[in-house]
C-alpha cells in the first residue's frame, strides 16, 4: 500500500470511529449494550410524527393588544381634555390604531395639539377628513411594531411559563416563522393535549374590583335602566359566570355593576395554590397571596368597605361578590365550582400570569404513542428489508465490487444518522423520504462507476485504467445529479414549512456524505484492490 | 452477471410513441381528478377535522355512523383502513372524518370533541363505571396514580420505581398490544406489573375496547397557506435546478429536464386520483422525492449526451442521443429497478402512514424512469431539429456554437 492510499484509509478510518461515536459514545462511554442501545435512542431524536405526542399550532391575537393601547389613550385623552378644559365634542376609537377626536372648540384647538404632541408622543396628529374642527390620532407604526413584538415575547414567556409548570417532559415552544403571530408547540408523547390546551389558552386575568350597585340584574339593558341609562362615572357592567346553582336548572345569567379601575390585579399575586372547598365539600378553590406591597393597598381598602361587596373578576367574568365581613391582609379565595384539577390548573395559571393577547389554535396534531411505535416499526422494517435486498442484489450483480458498494452504501447511512445526531437534527416521516431517496442516489453513483468501468473493460483496457476512467468519466455525472438534487433541496430549505424543511435537511446531508462514500471511499478500496492483484487479472464486477 | 449488453434500439424514432402514451396516461389521470371535482386534498391542505380509531375487534362502523347522526354531525365521512396491505382482512381501525368549510377554528376544535364524546358515549365503559380508560392514560398520569395508591408499599423511591413501572406497562400496551389491552392480566409479563400492581390497576381503570391512534386538526386557513407554501417551495425547487443545468449544460437541457419532471408530477396526481389516494404534507414530500429521482435520471442521460457529442460531431443528434440512451440503459435498469423494489417493499409492508407516500414513489419511479428518455430527450431533440441543427458538430456546447455563428459571418 503506497502512503497516499494509507492515509485514504487512515482518513476513512477516522470519519467512521467519529461517526460511531456521534451516536453511541455520547453523552457517556458505554459499557453495556443496553447503554448502547440507550445512547442511540437519546441521540437519533425522532419526530411528533414517530415518536407520538401533540402538535399545536396556535395564534396570538396581536390586534387585541392593540385594541388595548388604544382604548388606553382614549380613556386619557378624555381625562385629561377634560382637567386642562378643552371643549371636544366626541373621543371615539375608530380602529385598533386610530382615535377621532370631533369638534374640539376651535380657541382650545392649539391647547388639544400642544397635548397630543407633549403628552402623547407614541401618536400622529392629523386633521381628520371630512370633518371640520376634528382630528385624527394615529398609533406610530414604530409602536404598533413594538407592540406587536412585544405582545408575542410576552405571549411565548407566559405560555412557556404555564407548560413547564405543567410538568410535561421535554416540550417544545417557539415561534413558527410562518405565518404571522404564530407559535408552536410541541408535547412529545403527550396523548390527550386538551388540557394542556386548556391551560395555554385560559386569560389568566384576575380583577379584585369593588361593587359599585349591590345588586344584580338579569340583564345589561337592565342594569342600565336602573341608572336611568347612565353607568356611575368610571363603572362597567360585567356579566357573571354563568352556572346553575341548582341541579337540572338551565344556568340564569347575572349582571354586576362594578368600579372600572381594579384594587388588586393579577400581578399582585404572590402564589396561588388549589385547596378543597371550605363551604362546598367536594368542590375545590383557589386561594391566592397577595405581595406586600399590594396587601398595604388592600388591607386599608377592605377595612373602609366592610359590609360592601367585592367582585372576583376572572377574564372578564365576575366569579364572586362576596360581603367583606372585615378587615382582609393578603389573601384571598376563589370559589367556583372548581374540581380538583381545574383548581389547580387555575393556580398554575394565575402564578404564570396573564396572556397579553387571546390565542386562537390553528392547527392540533396528536399521534397517539401506539400509532407511533407502529410507524417506527413498520418504517425501519421494511427499509431495512428493502436495503438488505439491494445489498444481496448489488453483491450478486458486481460480485466483489458489489461489496464494494454495500460497504459504501452502510458508510453512507452511517455518516447520514451521525450527522444528524450531531446536528441535533429531528428525524421525521418525510426525513425517512429524504434517506431513501438518498439511498436511492447512492445505489446509482455506485451503478453509474460501475457500469462505467466495465465499459472501459469491454473496450480492452487493464483494470488499473478501466477503474481510474471510470471513476474519472462517472464523477461529473454524479457531481451533476448531486448538485442539482442539493440546489433544489436548498430552496425546500428555505421556503418550505415542518415537514418539507425535514426532507431538505436529510437529503442534503445524504447526498453530500453519498459524495463521499460513492467516489472517495469506493475508490480507495477500488486501488487497495488494484494494489494487491496482478496486474493481468480480470477484476471481478 | 451482465442483463444488457450492446443494446441497440432507435429510442428517438419511438418518441411519438412515448408522447402519445404520455399523453393518454395524462388524459385518463386528469379525466378522474375532473371527474372527482378535482384533487382530493387531505386534512393537512384542506382543513378539518381527522381522527383515527382502533377497535379491539372489527369496528362497528354501523354504530358509530348511528352515533355520529344522533349528535348532529350527518356530514362526517367514516373510513375503514387497513394496517397492511398483505393484511387486508384487518378491519379494525377506522378514521372519522369532519369538514368544515368557512367556518372558524373554535368550530373545529368542537368537532374533534364532538366525535371523541360520540366514541366515549357510543363505547366507553370507563367513564360510566367512573374510572379512567387505561388504553388512553399516559405513563406520568399512571406513574402519579401508582404513586398514589402505593400497591408495592414502598417507602423509599417510590416515585422512580413506579415511574419505571407506568412506563413499562404503556410500553407494553402501545408495542405489544397494538394500544388496545383487553384484559389486564395480559400484562403479567411485563416487569414490575406484580399482582398487587396489577390489583391497582383493576381497581382504577377500566379497559376501554378502542383507542385514539392520532388526532388531526386544520384550520381551513392553515390549509389554504401550507398547500400555498408548498407549492411555491416546489416551484422555486425546479426553478433552482432550470438554472443550474442550463448553466452546466444549455438552457433547452433545463427546460426539457423541467417539463419531464412536471410531466412525471401531473401523472403521478392522476393515479392518485384513480386509486383514491388523499394528497398530505407526506405525500408533498413523496412527490418532491421523484422530482429529485427523475431529475436525477435526466442528468445522467444528458451527461451522457454531452459527451457523446464531442465524440460524434458528424452523426445526427437524434443518434447521439439513441446512444447515450442505450450506454446508461444498463444503469437506468438496474438503479430504477432497485429503487422500485426498495418503495414497493415500503408499500406492501410500510404501514398506514406511509401509504399514500410510498404509493407516489411507486409510480413516481416507473413515470420518473420512463419520462427520462421519452420525454426529456425528443423534447431537446426536437429542438434541436426546429433549429435546424440537425447534426452533432452543430448542437455542441456553446463553445462550438460560438465557432458556427462566427463561420456564418
Amino acid at each position: 500500500m503506497n502512503s497516499q492510499l494509507r492515509w485514504k484509509f487512515i482518513f476513512i478510518a477516522a470519519v467512521i470511529l467519529f461517526c460511531i461515536y456521534g451516536l453511541i459514545g455520547v453523552p457517556t462511554f458505554p459499557t453495556s449494550s443496553a447503554q448502547v442501545k440507550q445512547n442511540l435512542s437519546d441521540r437519533i431524536k425522532l419526530g411528533l410524527d414517530l415518536k407520538g405526542g401533540s402538535h399545536l399550532v396556535l395564534q396570538v391575537q396581536v390586534d387585541e393588544a392593540i385594541g388595548q393601547r388604544c382604548d388606553q389613550a382614549v380613556d386619557q385623552i378624555t381625562k385629561q381634555v377634560h382637567e386642562k378644559n378643552i371643549s371636544v365634542g366626541e373621543i371615539r376609537r375608530v380602529d385598533d390604531t386610530h382615535i377621532l377626536v370631533r369638534n374640539v372648540d376651535p380657541n382650545t384647538s392649539g391647547a388639544f395639539r400642544d397635548l397630543v404632541s407633549n403628552q402623547f408622543t407614541d401618536w400622529t396628529l392629523a386633521p381628520a377628513a371630512g370633518e371640520t374642527n376634528g382630528y385624527m390620532l394615529g398609533m406610530k407604526p414604530s409602536i404598533v411594531a413594538d407592540i406587536r413584538r412585544d405582545t408575542m415575547d410576552e405571549a411565548l414567556e407566559t405560555i412557556t411559563r404555564r407548560i413547564n409548570a405543567l410538568g410535561l417532559t421535554e416540550p417544545t415552544i417557539a415561534f413558527t416563522g410562518r405565518g404571522e403571530n404564530e407559535i408552536l408547540v410541541e408535547l412529545p408523547g403527550e396523548g390527550d393535549p386538551t388540557r394542556a390546551k386548556s391551560v395555554i389558552q385560559a386569560g389568566g386575568q384576575l380583577e379584585l374590583n369593588r361593587v359599585a350597585d349591590e345588586q344584580t340584574f338579569p340583564s345589561e339593558s337592565a342594569a342600565l335602566a336602573a341608572h336611568g341609562g347612565v353607568l356611575p362615572p368610571g363603572a362597567e357592567i360585567v356579566v357573571g359566570k354563568a352556572e346553575s346553582t341548582q341541579a337540572g336548572q338551565s344556568p340564569q345569567p347575572v349582571y354586576y355593576i362594578l368600579d372600572r379601575a381594579p384594587i388588586i390585579t393579577g400581578q399582585d399575586l404572590r402564589g396561588a395554590t388549589p385547596a378543597p372547598s371550605s363551604n362546598y365539600p367536594g368542590q375545590y378553590e383557589v386561594r391566592f397571596q397577595l405581595s406586600t406591597a399590594s396587601a398595604a393597598r388592600f388591607g386599608p381598602f377592605t377595612e373602609a368597605n366592610i359590609g360592601h361587596r367585592m367582585a372576583i373578576v376572572l377574564d372578564h367574568k365576575v366569579y364572586t361578590a362576596p360581603v367583606i365581613n372585615g378587615r382582609i391582609e393578603d389573601s384571598g379565595i376563589i370559589e367556583g365550582n372548581f374540581s380538583q384539577e381545574s383548581a389547580q390548573d387555575l393556580s398554575l395559571v394565575l402564578k404564570a400570569g396573564a396572556l397579553p393577547a387571546s390565542i386562537k389554535y390553528l392547527e392540533e396534531r396528536t399521534v397517539g404513542p401506539s400509532l407511533g411505535a407502529d410507524s417506527i416499526r413498520e418504517g425501519v422494517r421494511a427499509s431495512i428489508g428493502s436495503i438488505i435486498v439491494v445489498m444481496i442484489f448489488l453483491v450478486i450483480y458486481y460480485r466483489l465490487s458489489g461489496v464494494n458498494a454495500v460497504v459504501a452504501l452502510a458508510l453512507n447511512l452511517l455518516i447520514l444518522l451521525a450527522f444528524m445526531a450531531y446536528a441535533g437534527a429531528v428525524l421525521t416521516l418525510p426525513g425517512i423520504a429524504g434517506v431513501i431517496l438518498t439511498i436511492g442516489m447512492g445505489v446509482d453513483s455506485n451503478v453509474l462507476v460501475f457500469e462505467r468501468i466495465r465499459e472501459e473493460l469491454r473496450s480492452g483496457k487493464a483494470p488499473a485504467s478501466a477503474v481510474a476512467v471510470g471513476f474519472d468519466r462517472a464523477f461529473l455525472t454524479i457531481i451533476d445529479t448531486h448538485v442539482t438534487t442539493i440546489v433544489s433541496a436548498v430552496f425546500l430549505f428555505l421556503f418550505g414549512t415542518g415537514p418539507v424543511r425535514g426532507f431538505a435537511v436529510t437529503l442534503v446531508i445524504g447526498l453530500l456524505s453519498n459524495v463521499f462514500t460513492s467516489i472517495y471511499v469506493s475508490r480507495a478500496i477500488f486501488d487497495w484492490h488494484l494494489s494487491r492483484m496482478d496486474r493481468q487479472a480480470e477484476l471481478s464486477i | 452477471m451482465e442483463f444488457f449488453r450492446n443494446v441497440n434500439v432507435d429510442w428517438m424514432g419511438k418518441a411519438k410513441y412515448f408522447v402519445a402514451l404520455s399523453l393518454l396516461l395524462l388524459a385518463v389521470g386528469w379525466f378522474s381528478i375532473l371527474r372527482n371535482g378535482g384533487l382530493r386534498y387531505g386534512i393537512d391542505f384542506r382543513g378539518g377535522t381527522l381522527v383515527y380509531v382502533r377497535f379491539s375487534g372489527p369496528a362497528p362502523i354501523d354504530q358509530i355512523r348511528k352515533g355520529l347522526q344522533a349528535a348532529g354531525l350527518p356530514n362526517s365521512s367514516i373510513q375503514s383502513i387497513s394496517d397492511n396491505v398483505l393484511n387486508g382482512n384487518s378491519q379494525n381501525d377506522v378514521v372519522i372524518g369532519i369538514e368544515k368549510k368557512g367556518e372558524g377554528d373554535e368550530a373545529l376544535d368542537a368537532s374533534k370533541q364532538a366525535i371523541l364524546d360520540v366514541l366515549h358515549k357510543t363505547f366507553g365503559t370507563a367513564n360510566t363505571a367512573g374510572k379512567q380508560d387505561f388504553n388512553s392514560i399516559t405513563p406520568s398520569s399512571l406513574a402519579a396514580y401508582l404513586t398514589q395508591k402505593d400497591p408495592l408499599s414502598l417507602s423509599t423511591n417510590a416515585g422512580d420505581r413506579y415511574n419505571q413501572i407506568a412506563q413499562r406497562l404503556t410500553d407494553a400496551r402501545d408495542k405489544e398490544h397494538g394500544g388496545i389491552v383487553t384484559n389486564f392480566d395480559d400484562l403479567r409479563n411485563v416487569d414490575g406489573a406484580t399482582p398487587s400492581v396489577l390489583a391497582a390497576l383493576k381497581d382504577g381503570f377500566a379497559l376501554d375496547n378502542f383507542t385514539i391512534r392520532d388526532v388531526e386538526v386544520v384550520g381551513p386557513k392553515v390549509g389554504a397557506q401550507l398547500r400555498r407554501q408548498a407549492i411555491l417551495a416546489t416551484l422555486y425547487a425546479l426553478a433552482g435546478m432550470l438554472l443550474y443545468i442550463a448553466f452546466r449544460f444549455e438552457w433547452v437541457y433545463g427546460a426539457a429536464a423541467v417539463i419531464a419532471v412536471f410531466h412525471d408530477v401531473l401523472i403521478t396526481l392522476g393515479f392518485f386520483s384513480i386509486f383514491h389516494f388523499e394528497i398530505s404534507l407526506t405525500v408533498i414530500a413523496a412527490l418532491l422525492t421523484l422530482v429529485g429521482y427523475s431529475m436525477n435520471d435526466t442528468i445522467v442521460i444528458f451527461d451522457r449526451v454531452r459527451e457523446d457529442l464531442r465524440l460524434m460531431r458528424r452523426e445526427p443528434f437524434a443518434q447521439v442521443v439513441n446512444k447515450a440512451i442505450n450506454q446508461t440503459l444498463s444503469r437506468t435498469i438496474l438503479t430504477s429497478g432497485l429503487t422500485f423494489l426498495t418503495v414497493l417493499v415500503l408499500f406492501l409492508m410500510g404501514g398506514e402512514v406511509l401509504r399514500a407516500f410510498s404509493f407516489a414513489m411507486v409510480v413516481g419511479v416507473v413515470v420518473g424512469t420512463y419520462s427520462s428518455f421519452g420525454i426529456a430527450a425528443p423534447i431537446v431533440v426536437l429542438w434541436n431539429k426546429y433549429r435546424g441543427q440537425g447534426t452533432a458538430a452543430r448542437a455542441g456546447s456553446a463553445a462550438d456554437k460560438r465557432v458556427v455563428a462566427a463561420a456564418r459571418r
